[in-house]
């Protein structure tokens, strides 16, 4: 089983200096962005939104790859953490024109900026990111291809502790694309870590990445049916329309009659389950309308705690960084 | 010039010699090892004490990068890099820009080669035109420009029925294939070996079976075709199991394997360092126990670098969006060391495998030390010791090993009896 310490996002007194997978982040540190995230919560229900933690910071939301709303919600978090805030959709700008990634990041470093948010179509973007930006920026992985997306699979877990308490008792499900998804790896990483004992995914074969249970203390189930049974949480995860031309399924008719999470599907999981989707949903492909929007679906609490979630991670990775730099500075007097 | 090297430990596995002695050298050929012949006079001699001698190696795959690609090498500075690595005779592959399937293409290789003279160069040259694999290349024309075999590389050939006849043509003339096997289709856009940790990572995956189907039907057609055939860039344990029962039927097949594979696992992949990017990809422990076992037992009777320099920035990007390939024949011979030093090989065995082996697969007139035969000789110190990134001669700096501590250091190679690379 591949498991590594992440010394990379670590500082030296084991703080977050960037944000980039979850592989390798300890229980206390996972615990402690939730309980961050838990008081800024409040932040958003106040008049006037907002807490001077980043005021001076400029936090750079460096988007490879499209993205509404993550994108959005950091720019929200950003703000809200008074920070000055620039979003820059690369993909249709500087590497169009032939400009390397590393070119890219230098002029964005000579803007001064403090933080980079960065989305990127390939796996390990953001932990290559890392290792090449000057050493005062820290890097927040917004989503790297298949690899992670460690803000919404933090986000997910609030979802779950605020609706269902301790992980230890639950049974979870993540259910659909798990072969192409970054926030089901994610995800899987933060529920083992929580301590999650029973974390099942279900999908059919052709979705499920080989050896996934190598790496994961995780289940596999290719029959919707037996996996969702009992679960206190149904995570469905987006059918990624443009892979099914791959010859990955034969139809979404098809798999949303597999796999589609219905009514009735529904009522086999554990009374009171919640139902989350990281969006946007395809209604009548992964998930039936009625269930998207009945009292189990949490997935609208989910963008409103994503931002508090993305705050918790912006403010403690830069906390983290400056930790470094006072540290940095003592030991060159 | 005339050579005497005195006093080495002469290792030919070839002629079964191992013993301390002195080797002389003149007009390019070694006239006589222990007793000097009457009248010969060296205008130079090296003490070789506590030295071993061996024929120089022989490289099946050291990418040139000339002409087309001299950012990344060139064939001066990448025959350099190879003398340094030990090796004498190297062959390079023909995915240069153009595509060596001219002779045109071939007779610049030659030229260039001549006048840096590092290495001797045997051209691979393409098998279909701009390994297209659509319409057969002039294997005759470039056989007789000095094309030592023909291979699409990882190109595909997508039509078994051209692939046949591209076989069937080659045997014709007795020429030989080199097959790199690889199904394009299920390689789809893999970077990495499809298992747990492309998986964990995220990256696109590889299956076993796009190199197993793939050297299956190259296996069925070059039988059927009669064609000598070599398989390049093993990487499965499943591939090891097809050569050796294809050699057990009486086959003519030869095998070589990159000497990364043998060190190396798709676990170096956990930091998604682009250094360990190269394709075939890395595999599994499991592959790279079969691959080291069919070295020892001969399955495989040669150990190449597979060297593929590339400039800086072909490594400066995410893992998926960099190109593929080790730069490596610099450190073939202490690499390879490790070998020995793991146990794995006896140290006859090891150099028949990068001598011996890869000359008679691809019958090169090389990779042997004995009276009469090309003075192509490699000195090196076992009681030494390499750090590589010293003194570094390849264009290409994208070796995962660079700072790594290897048993072993050249000392000298000399090529048709004339000095190419001393060590300071």
């Amino acid at each position: 089983m591949l498991k590594r310490k992440q010394a990379l996002q670590l500082n030296s007194q084991g703080q977050l200096r960037h944000f980039l997978s979850l592989d390798g982040l300890s229980k206390e540190l996972l615990t402690e962005i939730l309980d961050t995230a838990d008081s800024f919560l409040e932040v958003g229900a106040r008049a006037v939104k907002k807490v001077p933690l980043l005021r001076g910071k400029t936090v750079c939301n460096v988007f490879f790859e499209n993205s509404t709303r993550t994108r959005t919600t950091f720019e929200l978090a950003a703000k809200r953490l008074s920070a000055d805030v620039i979003t820059l959709n690369v993909s249709t700008s500087s590497t169009s024109k032939g400009e390397t990634l590393t070119d890219t990041l230098r002029n964005l470093e000579a803007m001064s900026a403090d933080m980079f948010v960065v989305r990127h179509s390939e796996s390990g973007a953001a932990h290559f990111i890392a290792e090449h930006v000057s050493p005062h920026v820290a890097v927040i992985n917004g989503g790297d291809g298949r690899h992670a997306h460690p803000t919404q699979g933090m986000l997910d877990m609030l979802t779950i502790r605020r609706h269902k308490g301790d992980y230890s008792d639950l049974s979870v499900a993540i259910v659909g694309d798990i072969m192409h998804s970054r926030v089901a790896r994610s995800d899987m990483l933060a529920l083992e870590t929580l301590g999650c004992k029973d974390i099942r995914v279900i999908g059919p074969n052709t979705l499920l990445p080989v050896g996934l249970t190598d790496q994961y203390k995780v289940k596999a189930f290719t029959n919707m049916d037996e996996g969702i049974k009992d679960v206190d949480v149904v995570i469905m995860l987006r059918l990624q329309k443009e892979r099914m031309k791959g010859g990955l399924l034969p139809s979404e008719g098809e798999f949303f009659k597999q796999y589609g999470l219905t009514e009735k599907r529904l009522t086999m999981a554990a009374p009171n389950a919640i139902v989350m989707h990281p969006g946007p949903i395809n209604r009548g492909v992964e998930i039936e309308s009625s269930v998207a929007d009945c009292e189990q679906s949490v997935i609208l609490n989910q963008v409103t705690y994503g931002i508090a979630v993305r705050m918790a991670v912006l403010s403690m990775a830069m906390s983290g960084q400056l930790a470094e730099r006072q540290l940095e500075q003592e030991g060159s007097l | 010039m005339s050579i005497t090297i005195s006093n080495a430990r002469v290792i030919n596995p070839k002629t079964k010699l191992d013993k301390q002695t002195d080797i002389h050298i003149d007009g390019g050929k070694i006239i006589a090892l222990g007793e000097a012949p009457a009248n010969f006079k060296a205008t130079k001699t090296i003490d070789a004490t506590g030295l071993i001698a061996s024929a120089g190696l022989v490289d099946l795959n050291v990418a040139l990068c000339e002409p087309g690609y001299t950012r990344k090498g060139t064939i001066a500075t990448e025959t350099l890099a190879a003398a340094v690595g030990g090796v004498t005779s190297l062959c390079c592959p023909p995915n240069t820009k153009p595509v060596a399937d001219t002779t045109a293409v071939i007779d610049l290789i030659l030229e260039r080669a001549r006048e840096s003279a590092h290495a001797k160069v045997y051209p691979i040259g393409a098998l279909t035109k701009g390994c297209e694999g659509e319409q057969l290349a002039e294997l005759v024309a470039l056989s007789d420009a000095g094309c030592v075999a023909f291979t699409n590389g990882l190109a595909p050939i997508e039509s078994n029925r051209i692939l046949r006849r591209a076989l069937e043509y080659a045997a014709t003339f007795d020429l030989q294939v080199v097959f790199t096997s690889q199904d394009t289709t299920l390689a789809e856009d893999g970077v990495v070996h499809e298992g747990a940790i492309a998986s964990f990572l995220g990256l696109a995956g590889i299956p076993e079976t796009a190199e197993t189907i793939a050297l299956t039907r190259n296996l069925l057609l070059a039988e059927q075709a009669g064609v000598r055939a070599h398989f390049s860039q093993l990487t499965t344990a499943r591939s090891v199991e097809l050569i050796a029962a294809a050699q057990a039927r009486g086959l003519p097949i030869t095998a070589d394997v990159a000497l990364y594979q043998l060190i190396l696992t798709d676990e170096a992949l956990s930091d998604f360092s682009s250094l360990y990017y190269v394709q075939p990809p890395l595999r599994t422990q499991k592959d790279r126990d079969a691959l080291r076992e069919g070295v020892k037992s001969g399955v495989i009777q040669a150990i190449a670098s597979h060297h593929q320099p590339h400039e800086k920035d072909a490594k400066a990007a995410p893992f998926a969006e960099t190109e593929p390939g080790m730069s490596s024949v610099e450190i073939l011979l202490p690499l390879a060391m490790t070998l020995v030093e793991d146990g794995l090989l006896d140290l006859p065995t090891l150099l028949t495998r990068l001598t011996s082996g890869p000359a008679d697969a691809l019958r090169l007139p090389v990779g042997d030390l004995a009276v009469g035969k090309v003075a192509d000789i490699v000195l090196f110190d076992i009681n030494s010791s390499t750090i590589v990134g010293d003194n570094w001669y390849s264009k290409g700096s994208n070796c995962p090993f660079m700072g790594h501590c290897l048993p072993a250091k050249v000392h000298t190679t000399l090529v048709d009896g004339r000095i190419v690379y001393q060590a300071n």
